[in-house]
């Protein structure tokens, strides 16, 4: 017989904290896995690893998995992770929230790191509602749809998240669902080796709130759905691949290019300006004086 | 332990308050900021975005307050010290970061130059109406601590000491200047770097795995120890009430001591009180002020002991928390307090309070955009004396 | 013998169905039994047909079930090092 096995996943969650709060059937879990599952792949060093989140469903992410992880206020994971990434940049940041805290409070935050380039990666759970506070609109909800705030459906046009952040600066743009775990596992490994602000939407489904109220059925509906309705279509052009009610879903890797990142940036402007003066070392190399 | 040489500009400089704020963030060891403009705040951040690639650490400027108050404490966590810069309008953007920072017990200074108010209020011109914000303006119960230089000398002085406060009581610390001290121009001395005394992080001893974020390590400070992003501790905070592992974890329980907890550091502190006192012993006026103000005061002052009146000093360097066991033992003996404010009236409350009712308090406002003149605290102060 | 198999943790299922829809070999469905919150975890019917490729692993957002290639059963692929 086989040794007894543990879950791969395993030592990449706090098992102290489960099972965890997310509705049976919601896909956040799934991405969390395929999250692991990128780690192993790949061979991150977990030690300079931090998850930063906002708050919502997604948010929550943080505060499961076994790394060093900071829940954040309401959509300002990106600036908090800001800081981080430009005062010890060994550090790898990796942003984990939703679709209401990215681009509704932390819209002017997503396209400012993206058009700075900041070095981290943003992964956008999302499922086109404010889940945690009981189904209310977001602005990626498409339209005609029936939410907590607009009990007679939407009507205000939704925004298209990789086309937002493909112009805004992004050096890589992937949209999966959580249908697609391979896929995804791949593009969560492939963006740790691309340094530069890197976006994975992940269409996710919320069986509570989105799907109940809409009757589009539940999580597992939701995944068929996502399956029947997906069309893989690489390097698409970013302005066609916006989401509506019922229709295609484009899913692929849309942008790869290169940047320099901000740090990257920084540096040159400075020895360029400064020359010898440029002292290039890392706010939390040379201020603490830590008496450990 | 004393400064970093590198970022102590040793020497006698002519500078205004708002630089030499700067220079005393950098010999603080501050090697991080994220600022937003807004007058009358802007040159410190603009001061420190020249220095610090020569020192060696990072200035961004971000898209908006918001985000420049909580890039500091990301900065923190990975390991810096860091500080933000505002107004009052900017300040107001910030409230909900100094809370996180009060939750979470992340060590960082938020330096307010305090203009007219409310709103864009006067841009360009003093006021001092962001005393009580300062110390409730975000939402919940919690302390903090804030420093009221009334120079530019001080402006270096006290950021340090807002520094060294922040690190050891893990709280968010102020820096309560205003538009007359931050653009006003002094001699400023900055000594050598090893008469400075700095306070390093309260970096946890605790190995990987034995280690809580949140719990005390029974030393009697109520602060626990911190640890750093990157360093293996795979720790996790939150702006939720948690408990000792940091976990969300709400309940009235937990939320309770916590709460209590961050309350308590602040208000047992032992080293929190400071004013400057002068002629307090015989006094029977005693006036109460700060920052700027406390320089007309000062002449006030001086213009009613010419004239006999038995008149004591006392200006706020920490206001908060405020020093009401000094006030109250003063009011044992005082026949009144006088409080000149450049505000309708937020410090003179707390004198109040602390005083009680059988000692008379007089209140001197200004709304702002101004000074006051020395002649309108001496009147009060002689309408006090009888 | 089965090239793979299944290992579940019962009390973390919350019945979701995803592993047993995309199952590409249909091992699972959801059984009669039901765990301490009430619902009916996986099991694996048709066993012999596993693979151990560990897709309902992937799809599962409870870490409830993953799968594993069995030792020397077919060809071996370390796709589970833990």
């Amino acid at each position: 017989m086989s040794p007894v096995q543990i879950n791969p996943v395993e030592p990449f969650l706090r098992v102290d904290r489960m099972p965890h709060i997310w509705c049976p059937g919601c896909g956040i879990g799934t991405t969390v896995n395929c999250f692991a599952r990128a780690l192993l792949d790949s061979k991150v060093d977990l030690k300079n690893l931090v998850i930063v989140s906002g708050i919502g469903c997604t948010g929550r992410v943080a505060g499961y998995v076994n790394l060093d992880s900071f829940h954040t206020t309401h959509g300002r994971a990106i600036p908090f992770a800001t800081g981080l990434k430009l005062a010890n940049p060994k550090l790898n940041v990796v942003v984990y929230s939703g679709d209401g805290d990215l681009s509704a409070i932390g819209g002017n935050h997503l396209i400012h790191a993206a058009r700075r380039n900041i070095d981290i990666k943003v992964i956008c759970v999302n499922n086109l509602i404010y889940a945690m506070t009981g189904g209310q609109t977001a602005p990626t909800t498409p339209g005609n749809v029936i939410t907590s705030t607009h009990p007679y459906g939407t009507f205000d046009p939704n925004f298209n998240l990789p086309h937002l952040v493909e112009a805004a600066g992004a050096v890589y743009v992937a949209r999966w669902t959580t249908f697609h775990v391979r896929q995804l596992a791949r593009s969560m490994a492939e963006v740790f080796k691309k340094p530069g602000f890197c976006f994975i939407e992940i269409m996710s489904p919320c069986p509570t709130l989105y799907q109940r109220r809409n009757r589009m059925g539940d999580g597992l509906d939701t995944m068929k759905f996502y399956k029947e309705h997906s069309k893989i279509k690489n390097s698409a052009p970013t302005n066609e691949v916006g989401l509506t009610k019922a229709g295609e879903i484009i899913v692929g890797k849309f942008v790869d290019r290169e940047r320099p990142d901000y740090l990257a940036m920084a540096h040159d402007q400075f020895a360029a300006s400064l020359g010898d003066r440029y002292i290039d070392e890392c706010a939390a190399g040379c201020g603490c004086g830590e008496d450990a | 332990m004393q400064a970093d040489p590198r970022g102590v500009l040793t020497g006698t400089h002519f500078i205004d308050g708002d630089h030499a704020c700067c220079e005393g963030c950098l010999a603080a060891g501050a090697r991080f900021a994220a600022g937003y403009p807004i007058t009358p705040s802007t040159e410190v951040v603009e001061r420190f975005a020249m220095r610090i690639p020569t020192v060696g650490g990072s200035f961004i400027q971000m898209e908006d307050e918001l985000a420049a108050s909580i890039a500091i404490q990301g900065a923190v966590w990975a390991g810096a010290k860091a500080f933000t810069v505002t107004s009052g309008p900017g300040f107001s953007l910030m409230m909900e970061h100094i809370g996180y920072a009060a939750m979470t017990e992340t060590p960082c200074v938020f330096v307010n130059v305090q203009r007219g108010g409310p709103s864009t209020g006067l841009p360009t011109l003093p006021g001092q109406a962001d005393m009580m914000q300062a110390r409730w303006g975000s939402h919940g119960d919690y302390g903090i601590i804030a420093v009221c230089p009334n120079s530019p000398q001080e402006c270096f002085d006290l950021t340090i000491k807002a520094f060294n406060l922040s690190e050891q009581y893990r709280v968010p610390v102020m820096v309560m200047m205003d538009e007359c001290v931050g653009h006003m121009t002094e001699k400023v001395v900055i000594p050598a770097a090893d008469k400075i005394q700095v306070t390093p992080r309260r970096h946890t001893k605790a190995a990987p795995g034995a280690y809580l974020p949140y719990q005390c390590n029974g030393d009697g400070s109520l602060v626990p120890d911190m640890a750093h992003a990157g360093e293996g501790y795979r720790f996790h905070i939150t702006g939720l009430t948690h408990d000792e592992r940091g976990y969300p974890n709400m309940t009235v329980k937990v939320q309770d001591s916590l709460i209590r907890r961050l309350r308590a550091k602040i208000d047992s502190g032992k080293n929190l009180v400071e004013y400057d006192g002068n002629g307090l012993d015989d006094a029977e006026v005693v006036v109460v002020s700060y920052g700027i103000t406390s320089r007309v005061a000062q002449r006030a002052i001086e213009m009613a002991r010419a004239q006999g009146l038995k008149v004591g000093k006392l200006r706020l360097i920490v206001a908060w928390p405020f020093p009401e066991a000094v006030i109250a033992k003063l009011a044992e003996r005082v026949k009144a307090f006088v409080v000149p404010e450049l505000n309708l009236g937020q410090m003179v409350g707390e004198v109040q309070r602390a005083a009680g009712k059988a000692v008379k308090t007089i209140h001197v406002p200004h709304a702002g955009g101004g000074v006051h003149t020395p002649q309108q605290i001496l009147q009060a102060i002689v309408e006090a004396s009888q | 013998m089965a090239k793979g198999t299944v290992s579940i943790q019962v009390e973390r299922c919350k019945a979701c169905g995803f592993c047993v829809e995309f199952c590409p070999t249909k091992v699972l469905a959801l059984s009669s039994a039901f765990n301490a919150k009430g619902y009916h975890p996986p099991q694996m019917v048709t066993p012999e047909k596993c693979s151990g490729c560990d897709l309902c692993g992937m799809y599962c957002p409870d870490f409830a079930i993953f799968g594993y290639r069995l030792a020397g059963a077919g060809k071996e692929e370390d796709s589970n090092a833990s």
